[in-house]
C-alpha cells in the first residue's frame, strides 16, 4: 500500500474545507459565524494553490498568489467586522436576516 | 514517508473538526477557536508543502490578527454575539443550495478518486518556498501587486476606522419645539437667518431655550 500523500488528497481536503465553509455561511445567520465561514473558504482556496505550486516545481507564483490571499482576507475581515459592529449599534443584534436596510 | 504521511493525517483532521466547530457552535468565541485550530493545521500542511514563508505568514496575520479580532469583536458584542437559531424556517433554499454543493463536491472527488492515476509530487530544491525565494519573487514580478496590496491594506484601516467610530460628528442642532422657530430653522433665503422672530435671532432664542431646560433640570 502506497502511503505517499499525493495532491488528491490535498484536492480532497480543500474540497471538504470548502464546502464546510460553503455550508456554515449559507445556513447560519449569526453574521460572526458566516464572516469565519468565508475565512474557512479562503483558506480552502489558499491550501489548494499551495499545493499546486508543489506539484508544478519550477516556479513559486501560486505561493505569491495565496500571500496577496491572505493580504485581502485581512482587509476584508477588518472592514467585514466593523460593519457587523455597525450594524449591530443599528439593530442590536447580529442576525443577518434583519439586515433589510435596502429591501424596498 | 510514513512520517508525512502522519503529519498530512493530523493536520488534516485538525483542519476538519475546527471547520466543523466553526459552524456548529452556538458561541462564536468556540468558533473563533475552532477556526484557530484550521489555522494550525492549514499552517502545518503549508509546512509540508515546502511553503515555509507561507507558513509563517498564516500564523501571523490569520492566528495573530484575524482570529484576535473576531475575538475582541465577540467581546464587545458580549452576550448579544451568540444568536438563537432554533427556527431554520428562513434558511430552507440555503439548505437546499448547501446539499446541491455537498453533492457536486461527492461526485467530483469519487471521480478524482476513481481514476486511479496518482499524481505524485516530485523531489524539489531547496529554496522552493523559502523566505528569499519567495521575497524575490513578490519585489520582481509581484511588485505592482504588492505595492497595490499596501495601498489596498492602508483603506482597509482607514474605512474600518470610519465605518466603526462610534458616533457620526453629528453638528450641534438642538431640537426646536417651537413649530415657527423649526419653520425658520433652515431659510429658504440667506435675510431670513438672521431674521428676527420675536425677541431675538434664532440663535439666541435657541440658547435661551437650553438655558431653560438645563434649569428645569435642575430643579
Amino acid at each position: 500500500m502506497n502511503l505517499g500523500i499525493v495532491i488528491e488528497h490535498y484536492l480532497l481536503l480543500a474540497t471538504v474545507i470548502f464546502f464546510i465553509g460553503a455550508t456554515g455561511f449559507l445556513v447560519r445567520r449569526n453574521i460572526l459565524v458566516q464572516l469565519m465561514s468565508i475565512e474557512l473558504m479562503l483558506n480552502s482556496v489558499n491550501l489548494l494553490l499551495v499545493a499546486f505550486n508543489r506539484h508544478h516545481t519550477g516556479s513559486m507564483h501560486g505561493q505569491m498568489f495565496a500571500f496577496f490571499i491572505i493580504a485581502v482576507a485581512a482587509a476584508e475581515v477588518a472592514v467585514g467586522l466593523a460593519i457587523v459592529l455597525q450594524f449591530y449599534r443599528l439593530r442590536a443584534s447580529v442576525n443577518s436576516d434583519e439586515a433589510t436596510g435596502l429591501r424596498h | 514517508m510514513i512520517a508525512g504521511a502522519i503529519l498530512f493525517a493530523v493536520c488534516s483532521v485538525f483542519c476538519i473538526v475546527g471547520a466543523l466547530i466553526v459552524i456548529l457552535s452556538r458561541n462564536p468565541i468556540r468558533g473563533a477557536m475552532g477556526l484557530l485550530a484550521t489555522i494550525v493545521g492549514i499552517a502545518g500542511l503549508f509546512l509540508r508543502l515546502n511553503a515555509e514563508f507561507l507558513a509563517a505568514m498564516q500564523l501571523l496575520v490569520y492566528a495573530g490578527a484575524v482570529v484576535i479580532l473576531f475575538v475582541f469583536v465577540v467581546m464587545l458584542l458580549g452576550t448579544d454575539a451568540s444568536l438563537k437559531e432554533n427556527s431554520f424556517g428562513g434558511a430552507k433554499i440555503s439548505r437546499i443550495v448547501s446539499g446541491v454543493l455537498a453533492a457536486t463536491s461527492g461526485v467530483a472527488s469519487l471521480v478524482l478518486f476513481s481514476g486511479g492515476q496518482w499524481n505524485d509530487f516530485q523531489t524539489i530544491g531547496k529554496s522552493h518556498g523559502s523566505v528569499e525565494a519567495v521575497g524575490g519573487l513578490l519585489f520582481s514580478d509581484g511588485l505592482v501587486a504588492f505595492e497595490l496590496t499596501t495601498a489596498l491594506l492602508l483603506v482597509a484601516v482607514v474605512g474600518a476606522l470610519a465605518v466603526a467610530r462610534s458616533k457620526p460628528s453629528k453638528k450641534v442642532e438642538a431640537r426646536i419645539e417651537n413649530e415657527t422657530l423649526r419653520m425658520y430653522h433652515g431659510p429658504l433665503m440667506a435675510r431670513d437667518a438672521e431674521r428676527v422672530i420675536t425677541g431675538g435671532t434664532l440663535a439666541q432664542r435657541t440658547a435661551a431655550q437650553k438655558e431653560g431646560q438645563k434649569g428645569g433640570a435642575s430643579r
